[in-house]
Parts: structure tokens; C-alpha cells; sequence
């Protein structure tokens, strides 16, 4: 498994930046010629994660939050979404569907769920006030 | 803006682009203030020109089947497009009875 291309990006923890990571992660991908569902699955799956870091990693303030995406010659898609917010006390509870620390805003308590669903592999690691790292990967199914 | 239309007790919202959790308050605020203002018998949220849609039109979807509730209203979820059925359906908001 050979990595073919990758990238790096670095912003703000800004809601209008939500947007901003399901357009370059969208971009970034385009050269596997995804379907149109595969695309969407990327980019909700991309959009949970970073949402995640903006309303509960840097719940306390704002932070910068990074990714770092590779396409590997076997056409998989492996995503790294990280923050250095406060981290995740309970990872198996955070990941429950329904399970919501921000119901007042509301959270429906699903994106967990939702990337679990959409991607083929999510792996979280996280350390309470160090930060958290969710890392998504899918495979893309040969050109048709 | 939300495109809105009011008629025979009936609220209807037009959403539209890309929902997510930037968008969703000021959408929230906003159907909420004609909730409470018009005190419909039901909310029509229509999302036919929705493109893309996070969790996050979860949480507004069960907020607003909460919100107009409250008034003695209910929700109907009209005309979902196939790029959004999967989270609706995942989400199980279709147990809420609520999708037309």
C-alpha cells in the first residue's frame, strides 16, 4: 500500500469553517473519481468530525484543528482529524448514538454514528485536555 | 432568508444548501420565531433544495418536531432528496411518524 498523493491543512476551530473542510477534503479526493455517494459520505463523515472539534473539543475557547488526508494506490482514503481541545473522558460513551454532551445546541448525538456508517473504518484516540484524533478511512471502488 | 409560506394553519419552510452546524442556529431561530408567532397546527419543512445535510438537520429536525409541538402542532419532513435520505434514514427520525 503505497501512499500516491496527500495533503495537509491547518485552520481555525470556526463554524464557517465546517464548510470550508468539505470543499478541500471533496477537492482532495476528486482525482479517485468517487460517486457522487461516496463523495457525500466523505464529506458528512469529514463535517461530523470537524464539528465535533469545534463544539466539544474547543467547547472552552477556539483552537486550531488539522488534517491530514492520503490516497493510497489501492484507491483508500484514510483522514486524520485532530484538535488539542479537551479531549474525550469516555470514548465508548462519546461514541453511543444518541449520546450527547451539547443537547441545548441541539446535538442530536449521532456523528459518531454517522462516520461509523459512512466510512469504512473510524479509529479515535484521545486524552482528556490533550486533545482528540479521529481517523476515517474508506475504500473507493474501481473506476467504472 | 428562509423561503417561508403560511396558509389554513399550515408553515411551510423551504431549506435550502448545505445544512450544517453553522447554518442550523440561525435556521432554528428563525422557524422558531414563526412558530411561536403563527402557532401553526403543522410545520411543513420542506428539503427538496437541500444539497448536503450533516447530523446537525438532525438535531434541527428533532427540535423543531419538540418546538412546534409545544404549540400544539406537528411536523411533517417533505420531499427529502435521495443525497440526504441516508442520514435521515440512519438517524431514525422516521420513527417520530414524521416523514411525508
Amino acid at each position: 500500500m503505497n501512499v500516491i498523493n496527500e495533503m495537509h491543512l491547518r485552520f481555525l476551530s470556526k463554524s464557517t469553517n465546517e464548510g470550508f473542510a468539505r470543499s478541500v477534503i471533496s477537492a482532495f479526493v476528486l482525482e479517485l473519481d468517487p460517486t457522487i455517494s461516496e463523495l457525500a459520505d466523505i464529506k458528512t463523515a469529514v463535517s461530523e468530525a470537524v464539528t465535533n472539534s469545534i463544539v466539544h473539543g474547543y467547547r472552552r475557547g477556539s483552537g486550531m484543528i488539522y488534517i491530514d488526508a492520503k490516497i493510497t494506490d489501492s484507491r483508500k482514503v484514510i483522514i486524520k482529524i485532530r484538535d488539542k481541545g479537551v479531549g474525550i473522558a469516555d470514548i465508548s460513551q462519546a461514541m453511543q448514538p444518541l449520546f450527547t454532551t451539547a443537547p441545548e445546541e441541539e446535538r442530536a448525538g449521532l456523528g459518531f454514528a454517522v462516520m461509523q456508517s459512512f466510512m469504512d473504518e473510524v479509529k479515535v484516540s484521545s486524552k482528556p485536555d490533550k486533545g482528540t484524533t479521529v481517523t476515517l478511512s474508506k475504500q473507493i471502488v474501481a473506476l467504472r | 432568508m428562509l423561503n417561508t409560506d403560511y396558509k389554513d394553519d399550515v408553515l411551510t419552510v423551504y431549506l435550502s444548501g448545505e445544512i450544517d452546524h453553522n447554518r442550523a442556529a440561525g435556521i432554528r431561530t428563525s422557524i422558531d420565531s414563526q412558530i411561536n408567532a403563527l402557532r401553526p397546527k403543522r410545520l411543513n419543512l420542506d428539503f427538496s433544495s437541500v444539497s448536503f445535510m450533516d447530523s446537525s438537520g438532525i438535531g434541527l429536525i428533532m427540535g423543531r418536531y419538540r418546538s412546534v409541538g409545544l404549540v400544539g402542532g406537528e411536523l411533517s419532513v417533505v420531499n427529502v432528496p435521495d443525497g440526504i435520505n441516508r442520514i435521515i434514514e440512519l438517524s431514525g427520525v422516521s420513527t417520530l411518524g414524521v416523514l411525508k
